[in-house]
């Protein structure tokens, strides 16, 4: 079973569509003016680097328009087939079960969208998902280990949270950053049932919201997020564990002290503001030493910060990582 | 008139047609078929191995609390006959808790001794698992007509008791197990209450009806 599923991916990558026809490709199915006219812009910007050359696959998703490579990106992993990263959601707003999010997220409406930016910044405002699809949008391919010690490599498409932060410009007091989920009964089926403290609530220290490998994702594999993978606008932070990395965001908040976050509440010693992926601290009730790459059968070991410690390991100096889970 | 101890007399208490076990053994036989049959064709989702070990333990789970209706069942309906089917379906509750085992020791980590032996010791859940599991081992063993002869009726009855230990702990095992939404250990948990409420002695009240 598991090698029918990677061999039906390998087809995929080996099909890979030549630029100009991926270009017509995405003309043809995205007719919208708007669309082409931020493609144009995001060609027009000069970048240095390449346009994504794997065609994207959002079985019937509007594909994404002027999607750059990133130097950011992690290279050298097999990616988790399209169907496996959003079949298999903990997207707890719309069930508990792994299957629920892509069962029952329909109902849930990702545009029109905006984001409430409040708290200690010069300029408070509000952010419309139309003014972040409209910047210039990288893929970055990420490691994404889940707490429950199962992980996937998702190609991402976003912006670093820097760019969308620098807009509302944070005072120095701002020393940290909230992150709230809508929390609407009516498109939300799963909060109707009070399995956690609805909102959905997580939190970064500034210097991990500013860090470079920190993305507000607006899509995968080229389209835009599917409503079970957090549409419009979800957080992904590839050094921590998945929870951390908030979906259908609401509103941002530039705050003075560290958030109670929503799996902190829940459980506090089990779940901790940091979340950093670390195989040497164990969730007190499963070891965190290894895990399950999605796709495979053995299971492979846990890296420390999921891999991504040369990056990101100096934030963290001096700090006693099994106290600050 | 008969009293509720003897049932309502709706069925005939010898009652124990040629098919019936051959049909239980069967409709114990279809959660397996099924789960071999879709991880055959590749449709247990993103991570098979989990939703296998998921469904082999809610199944056991589920076997555990139909051999353990069989007992009430008699005793509310007279259907004395009943019985016959207790061992067979403890058996088959053991055998769904056995291959659950199984997939989490040969699916799950690979007979990676060492991290199976600091789970039992360290993690609750596995712990709690894992002695629900020697409890059904051992009624399992005993229920061997020869054993159960050498054992004799009274001791056998008392160890086979250990079966109501070995739910708890194995519904245990299963809240310890989930991270927020404990609904569904709730419902195996109010469905064993409700099984060992059904065994409670009466209160010895007359029919008034009966009174002169």
């Amino acid at each position: 079973m598991l090698i029918r599923s990677l061999a039906r991916w390998m087809e995929r990558e080996s099909a890979v569509t030549p630029y100009d026809d991926y270009l017509n490709r995405r003309t043809f199915l995205q007719g919208t003016a708007g669309v082409i006219a931020g493609g144009a812009l995001a060609l027009g910007s000069g970048r240095a680097q390449a346009a994504v050359s794997r065609p994207a696959d959002g079985e019937g998703l509007a594909v994404l328009p002027g999607v750059q490579e990133s130097p950011l990106s992690t290279s050298g992993e097999t990616l988790t087939p399209y169907k496996d990263a959003t079949s298999y959601n903990n997207y707890y707003e719309f069930g508990t079960d792994k299957g629920d999010p892509v069962r029952y997220a329909a109902s849930l409406k990702p545009r029109p969208w905006t984001i409430t930016v409040d708290g200690a910044c010069a300029k408070p405002g509000v952010l419309d998902v139309e003014t972040l699809l409209g910047m210039p949008l990288e893929e970055r391919i990420y490691r994404l280990r889940c707490v429950e010690a199962w992980s996937m490599v998702i190609p991402w498409v976003g912006v670093s949270l820097k760019a969308v932060i620098d807009r509302f410009q944070p005072l120095s007091s701002a020393r940290f950053i909230r992150f709230e989920t809508l929390n609407d009964p009516v498109q939300m089926p799963g909060v109707r049932r009070a399995v956690l403290d609805w909102p959905y609530v997580e939190g970064l220290r500034m210097d991990e919201a500013v860090h470079p490998l920190t993305i507000l994702a607006v899509g995968l594999y080229g389209s835009v997020l599917p409503n079970q993978n957090g549409a419009p606008a979800r957080l992904v932070v590839p050094w921590k564990y998945g929870f951390k990395s908030i979906k259908s965001i609401v509103r941002i908040s530039f705050v003075e002290t560290a958030p109670l976050t929503s799996w902190a509440k829940a459980g506090p010693t089990e779940y901790g503001f940091y979340a950093n992926v670390n195989p040497a601290v164990d969730h007190p009730r499963w070891s965190q030493a290894r895990e399950r790459r999605i796709g495979e059968f053995r299971r492979r070991e846990t890296l420390p910060f999921n891999g991504y410690g040369e990056q990101v390991a100096d934030l963290y100096k001096g700090m006693d990582l099994a106290k600050f889970y | 008139m008969r009293g509720r101890q003897q049932g309502g007399g709706l069925i005939n208490p010898r009652w124990f047609p040629r098919w019936l076990k051959p049909v239980v053994h069967a409709a114990c036989l279809l959660p397996l078929v099924w789960v071999v049959l879709a991880a055959w064709q590749d449709r247990l989702g993103a991570n098979p191995i989990e939703a296998i070990t998921r469904f082999l333990g809610d199944w056991a789970l589920r076997g555990l609390l139909v051999a353990l209706l069989v007992t009430p069942l008699r005793r509310f309906s007279g259907w004395t006959a009943v019985m016959r089917l207790r061992r067979p379906l403890g058996l088959w509750a053991f055998a769904y808790a056995l291959l659950h085992l199984l997939s989490y020791v040969v699916l799950d980590q690979y007979f990676d001794w060492a991290v199976i032996w600091g789970d039992i010791l360290k993690r609750t859940y596995i712990t709690l698992g894992m002695a629900s599991a020697v409890i059904l081992l051992v009624l399992a063993v005993t229920s061997i007509p020869a054993l159960i002869r050498r054992l004799g009726g009274r001791r056998w009855v008392f160890l086979h008791k250990s079966v109501y230990l070995a739910s708890v702990l194995g519904i245990l095992h299963y809240f310890w197990m989930v991270k927020a939404d404990t609904s569904s250990p709730w419902l195996y948990a109010v469905c064993l209450m409700f099984l060992l409420v059904l065994r409670l002695p009466f209160p010895h009240r007359r029919n008034p009806a009966l009174k002169s």
